[in-house]
């Protein structure tokens, strides 16, 4: 026994031997390593099975009856016309669906970024802690709403008794019972809390010394808050803002109830519109003949919804990296 | 005492850097700021104990003292930046040119206008140079590019890094190093034409050379500012300030011509504390 061992004070017991030993200490180790590891597989797999249908059903597969084999690429990306279900002539054209896509989740994002933006400056800035132990479990609650419920508000709530008296009633627009507007409004809001929490969490970041700074050179808190906290949290700003969208974009229950299932090429928001995502729904639901082109084409659309979501992180990525101010 | 006697040497250089750039007439003294018996709370604990003290008008008072003694938190009391600390209390009067600063009517964004603050820590904003420059005067509403552009020149060559930036105006002011960092921020300070500076450790976190470039450039700034400066340097407190206070756990010690505090102090705890017996 060494002298240091036995002048320690400390009553550590030394292993003795370097020597890996069978033990249960050992075994327990891999254990729990084998398990994280399935774990982690077990997603990296899923998303690898997703991509290999998706790829095997809409682009190529040997038989010859992917989507692609029998629909061109560009027909899919320029005609003007979805309609899969006629007798006839099909049409295969994305671009109403894409319209849908984007026109209510370019509504919903122009109501739920600022509103979102505006609240989490407010909670980050403005609000006493007391204040904010109230808000924010209302909008985790608001977060926590199931989306079906938000298509149900929209269609027996929001169109009748709001767009319609405005639009219709008052400024003589034709407001559809299905539309794109109303939609919109509920993606919107179930966007807000996403936005809100994120974005808070980016101003809450900005060091104590840049808000002292500001103020110390003569700024009032509205100066503060938008002329030096937002630009310092613009990259957590930015990213929040991308999922949010890709959210908005991903979001399907609430569309398919709120603005219907007529796939139509148009920006005016008081029609009904069909998302991608409500497509899905529609075909997914209905009794569509396995292996018909029409069920098919259920994976070229899904394939484009996730080529879009995908490009939206990838986005999000980089504008994380691009504009992050580092702190210590 | 030798300690003492290197602070003399210190004094007797600084006369006659004094008596080569003193370039205005020596005049009466102005008080800037007025003290009085000021308490100073951070919710049920008080911080500052019946603190009163005249700045006098274009000088550079030191506040020395170990450390937690209070020195940020009088320091902040001048700008009433304690005030965004929530559950802060305090008593007492401070007048600046005889208007009491915590009275009622006053603007606080105004008052900070005119009393600028330097941190420790340098806080440029993740802007560019010139907009970190342009900050204040645009916050107060100074929007034409012409007048801004002029008042950046003018602050950067104040604080001496003018030579240093002017061909890379439009770079992140993070990219400069820390040195250049603090005199950035001394010029956005200075950009809001403040008349009073104060200055919470400038240069504690900078190498001995960018150190001795901030000392300087008080030196210069002197002539027509009114600067506060916390240090817990005492050799730099003998280099730059007029007058030196002492602070310990609360309470002013002792406030006096620097030459004379360093070398006759009159209370035993200012003589323990700069022949370095604590703290
Ligand atoms: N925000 C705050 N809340 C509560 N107490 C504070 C706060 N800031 C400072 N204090 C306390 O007030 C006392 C004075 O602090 P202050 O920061 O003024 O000391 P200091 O002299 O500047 O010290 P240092 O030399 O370390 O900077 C300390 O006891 C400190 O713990
Ligand atoms: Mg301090």
């Amino acid at each position: 026994m060494s002298v240091a061992q036995a002048t320690s004070p400390l009553s550590i017991k030394r292993p003795s031997s370097l020597t890996r030993r069978v033990s249960w200490t050992r075994a327990r180790e891999q254990i729990i390593r084998a398990v994280l590891f399935l774990c982690g597989a077990l997603s990296l797999l899923t998303t690898a099975g997703i991509i290999i249908v998706l790829f095997t059903e809409a682009i190529y597969s040997f038989g010859g009856t992917a989507f692609f084999q029998s629909v061109s690429i560009t027909d899919f990306l320029f005609d003007t016309v979805w309609a899969p279900q006629h007798p006839d002539h099909p049409r295969f054209g994305i671009l109403p669906l894409l319209c849908g896509t984007f026109v209510i989740a370019g509504l919903g994002g122009l109501i739920g970024l600022p509103i979102g933006l505006a609240s989490a400056i407010y909670l980050s800035e403005y609000a006493k802690p007391k204040m904010r132990r109230i808000v924010k479990p209302v909008l985790e609650i608001l977060a926590g709403i199931p989306t079906v419920v938000y298509g149900y508000f929209a269609l027996v709530f929001v169109t009748p008794y709001v767009l319609r008296p405005i639009f219709q009633t008052w400024l003589g627009f034709n407001v559809d019972i299905f539309n794109a507007l109303s939609a919109g409004i509920v993606v919107g809001v179930m966007i807000i809390p996403t936005v809100c929490s994120l974005s808070e969490d980016a101003l809450r970041a900005v060091p104590r010394g840049l808000r002292e700074a500001g103020y110390a050179l003569g700024s009032t808190k509205f100066d503060v808050s938008l002329k030096v906290v937002v630009p310092a949290a613009l990259s957590g700003i930015l990213a929040s803002f991308l999922l949010a969208m890709a959210r908005a974009i991903g979001e399907t229950m609430a569309v398919t109830i709120a603005a219907g299932q007529q796939p139509r090429l148009t920006l005016n928001p008081f029609r009904g519109m069909e998302t991608m995502t409500a497509y899905i729904v529609n075909i997914s639901l209905g009794d569509t003949e396995a292996g018909s082109m029409e069920y098919k084409s259920l994976y070229a659309v899904a394939l484009s919804l996730f080529v879009i979501t995908l490009l939206m992180n990838v986005l999000a990525q980089w504008v994380l990296k691009r504009f992050r101010e580092v702190y210590e | 005492m030798t300690l003492m006697q290197s602070f003399s040497e210190l004094m007797h250089q600084r006369q006659q850097r004094e008596t080569v750039n003193r370039s205005r007439p020596v005049e009466t003294e102005v008080t800037k700021l007025d003290v009085r018996n000021l308490n100073f709370f951070y919710g049920d604990k008080q911080a500052l104990f019946d603190v009163s003290m005249r700045v006098a008008e274009r000088s550079v008072t030191a506040f020395i003292g170990p450390s937690g003694c209070g020195k940020s938190t009088f320091l902040r009391t001048l700008n009433r930046m304690n005030d965004i600390i929530e559950g802060t209390g305090h008593n007492g009067r401070v007048l600046l040119e005889g208007q009491d600063i915590y009275a009622r009517d006053v603007d606080v964004v105004a008052l900070r206008k005119r009393v600028g603050m330097v941190f420790q820590k340098s806080t440029p904003f993740p802007k560019s140079i010139f907009e970190n420059v342009a900050y204040g005067p645009r916050v107060a509403g100074q929007n034409q590019y012409k007048a801004l552009v002029e008042i950046v020149e003018q602050s950067l060559k104040r604080a001496a890094l003018w030579d240093e930036v002017k061909d890379r105006m439009n770079d992140s002011a993070l990219a400069l190093s820390g040195g250049q960092q603090q005199r950035l921020c001394i010029a956005r300070a200075l950009a809001t034409n403040p008349d009073v500076l104060l200055m919470d450790e400038p240069a504690s976190a900078l190498d001995p050379a960018s150190t001795a470039r901030i000392e300087d450039l008080i030196f210069e700034l002197k002539q027509n500012y009114t600067i506060v400066i916390v240090t817990h340097n005492m050799q730099q407190a003998a280099r730059i300030s007029d007058r030196t206070a002492f602070f310990f756990q609360g309470y002013l010690i002792e406030v006096d011509a620097t030459q004379k505090l360093f070398t006759t102090p009159t209370k035993k705890q200012t003589e323990d504390y700069i022949t370095g017996r604590f703290g």
